[in-house]
C-alpha cells in the first residue's frame, strides 16, 4: 500500500485505519463532509508522523461532489493503489419504518451512492491493472432481520455489487475486498445493547489494514468469529427465523 | 446527474450522541469501585465541535466531563445525572519539538503523549503512577508526581487551554487571559466547563532511562535524612513504607534521575510496550486480608533488601509498575477499595500517631507511599499539593469499619493543617473539605452552572 483514498474518512473505523497506517509510509487522501474535522484529523495524522495527508470536502451522497473527489484524487495522488469506502449511515430506526422517504434515504447513502462511487473509482484501477478496492458493508447485510432490514438490504446489495465487481476486475489483477464488521463501538451504535458485544474500532481497523496490505481475503468478517456465526444464521430456515424474531 | 439528496449535512453539528460505557449505565465505576450508583445518561464527545451544543442542551448542574475514570472516588462520577465522556477527543493539534511545546485534545492519554515525545528527547514534566489517564483528567486534578519537589504540579507547566462553557462555546484561558478561569480549571475537578485542548511545556531529557537508587530505612528519622539529602540532587524521590512496621516505620527510599547520556535503544518506545496482563473479574474481596497483605509486604521488603541498590531502569518500569496489570483494582473484589491520600506537616510525631492508629484498628493498607512535596505553588485555586508530606494508603473497603477508621485519621490530619486529595477521596465530610480547601468559595464562583459532580454535591451541599 503506497497511496490510499478513504471515502468517509471521518468515520470512527476509518480514522483508526488512517492512524494505524501512519507508520507504513503511505500517502493518503481523506474525503469527508466536515472541513473543520478533516483539518483536525489531518493535523493529528501529520503529527503522528504521516508522510502526506490531503483532505477533500465532499458530501458523497451527491454524485457531482463524488466526481469532484475522484478528480481531486487523480490530480493529487495520481496513481493511488488503494481505495477504502467507509462511509455509511444507520438512520434512527425509531423515526419511521413505514416512511418511504426514510427508506429511500437509507438505501441511497448506503447502496446507491456507494455503488456509484465504486464504479467511478473502478475505472482508475482498471486502467492501472493493479490495486485494491475495499468497501465496508456489514454483517447486517447477510440476513434480513426485522430490526434493521432496510440498512441490511442496502449493505447486502453492496456486498453483491462488490462480488460482481470482484469477478469483473479479477482478470485485470485488481482485488476487491468486502469488509463485513459485526457491531463496533462507534457513534453509529450508541443505542446498541448490550455494550459488551461491541468490538473495538482499533481492532476492526487493524484487521482491515492487514487485509488491505495482503489484498485478501475477498470477504473479511471482523472480528473473525462473525464468519461462522453468520454462516449459521444464514442457514436457519425462514420459519424458524421468523419465529425467533431476532 | 445527481443522486437525490435528502436533508444534507444532518449530522455535522448534531448533538452529542448518547452512549453507555462499559456494561450499561449502572456499571460506571471509578477506580476504587466505591461508591456505586447509576447515571442518567452517558454522552460521548467524538469531536470538539460537538461539546458546546451538548453543554447548551444540558440542564442546570446536570453534567460532568470525564476521562478514563482513574480517580478513585466520586469526583469523576455524577450519580443520577449525566457524564460527558471526553476520551474520544484524542487528537494531537500542534507540536514544536524545538521548544518542547505540545498541544493536544483533552482525551489524549499520557501514554500516547510519551510515545510521541520521548523518542524526540522530551518528557512530561509531571507523571502520576499510571500512564492511563487523560490530559483533561490530569489538569482537572492538577496531578503531582515523584518530582513534585522539583517541578510542582502539572498546572505549572500549562501554557494555555481551551475551555468550553455553557455561556461561552470556546474560551482561551492562560496565565495572561481569563486568568481566574485558568486558575480555577487547574484542579477544577471538571466543574468549570469542558477542557477541549491544552498546551504545555515539555521537559527536555537526556534519555528515557533512569539511574535509580534505593536505600532501606529503619526509622522515620532516617527517612527524613534521606529525603533531605536526595531532594536537592535527584529528580524523582518517593518512599515505600512497610505496612506492618510497629513503633517506627521502616521502608525503602527510591530516588532516580535521567541517565546522563543517551543509552543505546533511545527510541525503544515501541519495543517496550509489553502486553498488560488482565486481572479477572469477580475475584472475591477476601483474597486481600491482613494475612495476605502482610505476606506481600514481607516479600516485597525482602526483595528490595536483596536486589541491587543502583540500576539503570526504563522510565515506564519506574513510574508505572502497576500498568503491567490491567484493572488491578479488581484484586480488591466487589467491595472495592478506598484510597486515603493526605497532606501532613513535616512532623514525625503526627505521622507516627497516624500509623499507630491504623495499626491498632487491625486494618491494613496494601501499599503505603510517602513523599515530601516541595514548595513550588500551583496556580490552581483548589490545588491539593502544598509544602509538607503526602502519605497515600489503600484500604480494602469493608464498609462502616473502614469509614470509621478514616474518620479517625481525619481527626489527626485535619487539625494540624492537613488536607485530603479529592482525586482519591470518596468519603471526606463537608466540614473536612471546606476547612482544608479554604479557597472553595472563591472557586465556586467559577463553576459552570451546568456542571456538577457527586463529589461536589457531597462536600458543598447541605
Ligand atoms: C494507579 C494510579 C496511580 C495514580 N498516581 C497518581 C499520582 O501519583 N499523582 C496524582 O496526582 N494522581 C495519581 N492518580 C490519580 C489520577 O492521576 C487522577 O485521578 C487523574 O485525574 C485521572 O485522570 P482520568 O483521565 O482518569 O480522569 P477521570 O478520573 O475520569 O476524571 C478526573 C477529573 O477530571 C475531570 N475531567 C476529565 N476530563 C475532563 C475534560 N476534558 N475537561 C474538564 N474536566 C475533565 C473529571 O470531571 C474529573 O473531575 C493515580 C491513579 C491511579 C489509578
Ligand atoms: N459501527 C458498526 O457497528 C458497524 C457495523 C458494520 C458496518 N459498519 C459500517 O462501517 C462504516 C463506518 O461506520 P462507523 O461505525 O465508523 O460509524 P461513523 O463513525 O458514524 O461513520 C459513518 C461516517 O459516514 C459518514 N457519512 C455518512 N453519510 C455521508 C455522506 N453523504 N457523505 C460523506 N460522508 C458520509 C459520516 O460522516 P459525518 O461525520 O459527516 O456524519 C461518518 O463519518 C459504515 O459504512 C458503517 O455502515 C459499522
Amino acid at each position: 500500500m503506497k497511496k490510499i483514498v478513504i471515502l468517509g474518512a471521518l468515520s470512527a473505523i476509518a480514522r483508526q485505519v488512517a492512524r494505524q497506517i501512519v507508520g507504513h509510509d503511505v500517502e493518503m487522501l481523506l474525503v469527508g463532509r466536515s472541513p473543520r474535522r478533516l483539518a483536525e484529523l489531518r493535523r493529528d495524522l501529520q503529527l503522528r508522523g504521516s508522510k502526506r495527508v490531503e483532505i477533500f470536502q465532499a458530501d458523497l451522497e451527491n454524485l457531482e461532489e463524488q466526481r469532484a473527489a475522484y478528480e481531486y484524487a487523480r490530480r493529487q495522488l495520481v496513481d493511488f493503489d488503494v481505495l477504502l469506502l467507509a462511509y455509511g449511515a444507520l438512520l434512527d430506526p425509531k423515526s419511521a419504518v413505514c416512511d418511504s422517504q426514510w427508506v429511500t434515504r437509507q438505501l441511497t447513502v448506503n447502496f446507491v451512492s456507494a455503488a456509484a462511487a465504486l464504479t467511478l473509482f473502478a475505472e482508475h484501477f482498471e486502467k492501472r491493472m493493479e490495486g485494491c478496492l475495499a468497501a465496508i458493508t456489514s454483517v447486517a447485510g447477510d440476513r434480513g432481520r426485522p430490526a434493521n432490514y432496510v440498512y441490511g438490504s442496502a449493505k447486502g446489495g453492496l456486498a453483491l455489487f462488490l462480488q460482481g465487481l470482484r469477478a469483473r476486475l479479477h482478470p485485470c489483477g485488481v482485488s476487491v475486498i468486502t469488509i463485513k464488521p459485526g457491531p463496533v463501538d462507534t457513534p453509529m451504535t450508541e443505542f446498541f445493547q448490550p455494550r459488551r458485544l461491541l468490538a473495538r474500532p482499533e481492532s476492526v481497523a487493524a484487521e482491515i489494514v492487514r487485509a488491505l496490505e495482503r489484498r485478501r481475503p475477498a470477504v473479511l468478517y471482523t472480528p473473525a468469529y462473525w464468519r461462522p456465526l453468520m454462516a449459521g444464521i444464514r442457514a436457519l430456515p425462514e420459519p424458524i427465523m421468523r419465529r425467533l424474531q431476532i | 446527474m445527481a443522486v437525490p439528496v435528502f436533508s444534507r449535512r444532518a449530522s455535522v453539528s448534531s448533538p452529542v450522541p448518547e452512549s453507555s460505557l462499559g456494561r450499561g449505565r449502572r456499571d460506571i465505576e471509578s477506580w476504587g469501585r466505591y461508591p456505586h450508583g447509576a447515571h442518567r445518561r452517558v454522552l460521548r464527545a467524538w469531536w470538539s465541535d460537538q461539546v458546546p451544543a451538548c453543554l447548551a442542551n444540558a440542564g442546570p448542574a446536570s453534567i460532568l466531563p470525564g476521562g478514563l475514570r482513574r480517580s478513585y472516588g466520586d469526583s469523576c462520577l455524577n450519580f443520577g445525572r449525566d457524564l460527558l465522556d471526553c476520551t474520544p477527543l484524542d487528537r494531537f493539534l500542534f507540536a514544536d519539538f524545538q521548544r518542547g511545546i505540545l498541544r493536544c485534545e483533552a482525551g489524549v492519554t499520557l501514554h500516547e503523549i510519551l510515545r510521541m515525545v520521548v523518542p524526540r528527547g522530551w518528557f512530561l514534566p509531571v507523571l502520576p503512577g499510571t500512564a492511563h489517564v487523560t490530559l483533561g483528567g490530569a489538569i482537572a486534578n492538577d496531578i503531582h508526581g515523584k518530582n513534585h519537589h522539583r517541578q510542582g504540579s502539572i498546572g505549572r507547566h500549562l501554557r494555555q487551554l481551551m475551555l468550553s462553557r455553557s455561556d461561552a462555546p470556546e474560551l482561551l484561558c492562560s496565565p495572561n487571559s481569563e486568568i481566574e478561569l485558568f486558575r480555577a480549571t487547574i484542579g477544577g475537578l471538571g466543574l468549570t466547563g469542558v477542557i477541549l485542548w491544552a498546551e504545555m511545556q515539555l521537559k527536555p531529557v537526556s534519555s528515557p532511562w533512569l539511574l535509580a537508587r534505593k536505600s532501606v530505612f529503619k526509622s522515620l528519622d532516617e527517612f527524613f535524612y534521606l529525603t533531605a539529602q536526595n531532594d536537592d540532587s535527584e529528580e524523582y524521590t518517593v518512599a515505600w513504607l512497610d505496612g506492618f512496621a510497629r513503633s517506627d516505620p521502616q521502608g525503602v527510599f527510591f530516588s532516580a534521575s535521567h541517565a546522563p547520556a543517551p543509552v543505546e535503544n533511545h527510541s525503544g518506545e515501541a519495543s517496550l510496550q509489553r502486553h498488560a496482563f488482565p486481572v479477572a473479574r469477580g475475584i472475591p474481596g477476601q483474597c486481600l486480608n491482613p494475612w495476605t497483605i502482610r505476606l506481600f509486604n514481607a516479600a516485597y521488603r525482602n526483595y528490595q533488601e536483596r536486589s541491587t541498590r543502583t540500576k539503570l531502569i526504563h522510565y515506564r518500569s519506574f513510574f508505572f509498575p502497576l500498568d503491567s496489570l490491567d484493572n488491578w483494582n479488581r484484586i480488591y473484589g466487589r467491595g472495592g477499595l478506598v484510597q486515603y491520600q493526605c497532606l501532613l506537616p513535616e512532623d514525625p510525631g503526627i505521622l507516627r500517631r497516624l500509623l499507630a492508629k491504623i495499626s491498632i484498628s487491625g486494618q491494613v493498607s496494601f501499599l503505603m507511599v510517602l513523599k515530601r512535596f516541595g514548595n513550588l505553588a500551583s496556580p490552581g485555586i483548589l490545588a491539593f499539593p502544598r509544602p509538607g508530606l503526602t502519605l497515600a494508603l489503600d484500604f480494602p473497603m469493608r464498609g462502616r469499619r473502614t469509614l470509621q477508621l478514616l474518620d479517625e485519621l481525619d481527626a489527626i490530619v485535619l487539625p494540624c493543617g492537613g488536607a485530603l486529595y479529592p482525586a482519591k477521596d470518596a468519603r471526606m465530610s463537608r466540614a473536612a473539605f471546606q476547612s482544608s480547601f479554604p479557597n472553595w468559595r472563591r472557586f465556586r464562583a467559577a463553576i459552570d452552572p451546568k456542571c456538577s459532580s457527586s463529589f461536589w454535591r457531597r462536600v458543598t451541599e447541605w
